[in-house]
């Protein structure tokens, strides 16, 4: 289910050389294949952007390989200058992994199965509805775009005092405690990986941005991309506001959990386990 | 009156040189922290806020405190404070300084400091207490110079003085309830999401600002001629008293609420503090030295003996100074970030840079506050004259 764009491309060109067009084409060279991905787009038409996260997908993935599976963290760090400092304390995560047990505190289960006990969980900005990090911020240096629901940073505004990084309670933020290009060279022998997206100074805070600058060229996501790529589709990044949007139809078909909801955030990352 | 600065005793110039000594290396340690950012500090992307935070809030108290000296002078006539109003007003002053230097040195990116200003966003808590901290302060100003010059001149002060006073007193309220919102509405920090929050730290606020008070008039007495009074420092050792009773009184409503309720977010922080949690316990003995010192100050406090013996009540000040400052300080900050968001822990320790900043600050508050004491007293020694 679901192409990237690379594959869409491949697909068109063919079809284009066929004599073919339009889905009718893709129908024909990749059946079914396009569905889940096409019913998101036009990327830039969104209303409420959200992301359902298919576990299962992801896990099996995550095991078939002898060190699991980095793909989206890796295209997202790369696609956003995020640099490694080597240190826990000052790490900037925009998507990450974290055990079952830390993703979901408030569902103590001692005896959980074990398909999900200590597994590697996926985690990046939950692009809240009603987000608390927007409420707290004294610059509106943070926002919630009206247009499509992304909560935005703009990393030249911020000044760093950091409200926004206790007001989360899903651990999203980050902080650039030193100079991104101060970040220890052998950890980053490429450092800056990408000199079209913005670099930032040091002392503001930055976050997962759901890829606005992609979405806004119809791209998706760089993380849902990379897992595209390696053909896993675990991460489905869709409309909620569009019935028949590919992630309405997965939520429509699977049982699925996000992550503190009693707070009344109102994530938009849902996870099916 | 301002010349009364310039004129002391060697004793008067050795105390500011000391002073302006501590914060150049304070001054410096902020370069280094600016040009290197703020990974020089022992904060953390878990534990994101620390020391410069901990100082905001404790000295934000100490400014409400200042009410305590305003308010029964001004709203119940009682006359003997009139005598220490000025001392309130001027410690008010010194410690909204302090508040703000600790907010700027807390920033990532000073230099942008004006953004605040320049997008104003009224749904957040830190631009409300820019407003409210920086509008207490020019009151303090106004009204301590302006009563004081009164008093030097000997004439009444002017109507629109006692008006700007009945303003500070509400005012100096709402500083230390909207400090304490800044943490009170964040979801997910358990420590901190508690209504009580704001009577706790105007609880805290009352006993700890009065303290540091009968310590500065005690000094002021010993160092001048002027002399603040037995019945003035009396009268604020019984302030001290009830606030502290109340202070104690609401922290252990939250203990209750917390193990009573057996929900592991509202025990997590407070095991946390005075346990350990998942191995961690650099606070333990640090919160369990403020539960002692707190227990003993009330006891010094409550039996009128050692209250009204001015070697115990100095004691009874200290240690608790001592106590509602670990409190409000230091665990307050990183109980609310502990555990984290993934229930694990991250542990915080202010580095020497950081609490070379923060002595900094706290020298610039006391440099501040001697000038404008001496200016006071000075005035108050000639009017005696």
């Amino acid at each position: 289910m679901g192409v990237d764009r690379r594959e869409f491309l491949k697909i068109a060109g063919y079809a284009a050389l066929f004599g073919l067009g339009g889905k009718a084409a893709i129908d024909i060279l990749a059946p079914g294949e396009l569905e889940a991905s096409m019913q998101g787009i036009p990327l830039t038409q969104g209303k409420r952007w959200s992301m359902v996260i298919d576990m299962r997908k992801c896990l099996k993935q995550q095991e078939a390989g002898k060190d699991g599976c980095k793909e989206c963290m890796i295209a997202c760090h790369r696609e956003h200058n995020v640099p490694d400092w080597g240190n826990p304390k000052h790490a900037i995560k925009w998507i990450w992994q974290d055990k079952y047990e830390h993703v979901f505190p408030e569902h103590p289960n001692q005896f959980i199965d074990e398909g999900v006990r200590h597994k590697p969980f996926i985690l990046l900005c939950n692009h809240c509805l009603n987000p608390p990090c927007v409420r707290v911020c004294p610059t509106q240096a943070t926002f919630k775009r009206e247009s499509d629901g992304i909560v935005a940073m703009d990393m030249h505004r911020c000044i760093g005092c950091r409200f926004c990084m206790a007001a989360c309670p899903y651990g999203s933020r980050s902080f650039n405690w030193g100079d991104p290009r101060k970040a220890p060279k052998e950890l980053n022998p490429d450092y800056p990986t990408n000199r079209a997206y913005p670099e930032r100074s040091m002392g503001v805070v930055e976050k997962c941005n759901f890829c606005v600058e992609l979405v806004a060229k119809g791209e998706l996501p760089a993380c849902v991309q990379a897992c595209d790529k390696i053909k896993v589709h675990a991460l489905n990044f869709g409309d909620l506001d569009a019935p028949e949007s590919n992630v309405r139809k997965l939520l429509r078909e699977h049982y699925t959990i996000r992550r503190k909801p009693a707070l009344g955030t109102e994530p938009n990352l849902f996870y099916i386990i | 009156m301002l010349e009364r600065a310039i004129k002391g005793t060697h004793g008067y110039w050795g105390w500011l040189i000391f002073l302006l000594a501590l914060m150049g290396l304070g001054l410096g340690c902020y370069l280094y922290q600016f040009f290197e950012g703020l990974k020089i500090t022992g904060m953390s992307r878990d534990v994101s806020w620390g020391l410069y935070i901990g100082q905001l809030t404790y000295f934000v108290g100490v400014a409400a405190s200042g009410v305590m000296v305003v308010l029964p002078c001004y709203l119940h006539d009682y006359k003997a404070f009139g005598r220490i109003t000025v001392l309130g007003e001027f410690l008010a002053v010194a410690s909204i300084i302090m508040c703000l230097l600790f907010v700027f040195v807390d920033l990532g990116n000073p230099v942008r400091i004006m953004n605040v200003i320049l997008y104003p966003s009224l749904k957040s808590i830190l631009f409300w207490d820019m407003i409210v901290l920086n509008v207490y302060m020019l009151l303090n100003i106004i009204i301590g110079w302006n009563v004081l010059a009164a008093e030097r001149k000997g004439v009444h002060y002017r109507q629109w003085i006692k008006v700007l006073i009945y303003i500070s007193i509400p005012w100096a309220f709402s500083i230390h309830t909207v400090t304490a919102f800044l943490y009170a509405g964040i979801p997910g920090r358990h420590y901190w999401l508690t209504a009580i929050m704001a009577a706790r730290f105007l609880s805290s606020a009352f006993c700890a600002g009065p303290a540091l008070l009968i310590l500065l008039c005690l000094i002021v007495r010993k160092v001048t001629k002027f002399d603040p009074g037995k019945e003035q420092i009396g009268t604020l050792a019984i302030i001290v008293t009830y606030a502290m009773i109340l202070n104690v009184f609401f922290f252990m409503l939250e203990v209750f609420t917390a193990f009573y309720s057996q929900i592991p977010g509202h025990m997590h922080p407070i095991v946390f503090l005075f346990k350990g949690l998942q191995g961690h316990g650099n606070f333990v003995p640090w919160m369990w030295t403020a539960a002692v010192f707190a227990i003993l100050s009330l006891v010094l406090l409550i039996v009128p003996a050692t209250r009204r013996n001015e070697g115990t009540l100095t004691v009874a000040c200290i240690i608790l100074i001592i106590a509602t400052w670990i409190d409000k300080g230091l665990g307050l900050i990183v109980g609310g970030f502990t555990p984290t968001p993934f229930h694990t822990v991250t542990e915080y320790w202010p580095t020497t840079p950081e609490m070379l900043i923060t002595i900094g600050i706290w020298a610039t508050g006391f440099f501040v506050l001697t000038i404008l004491y001496k200016i006071a007293v000075s005035v108050k020694e000639e009017v005696a004259a």
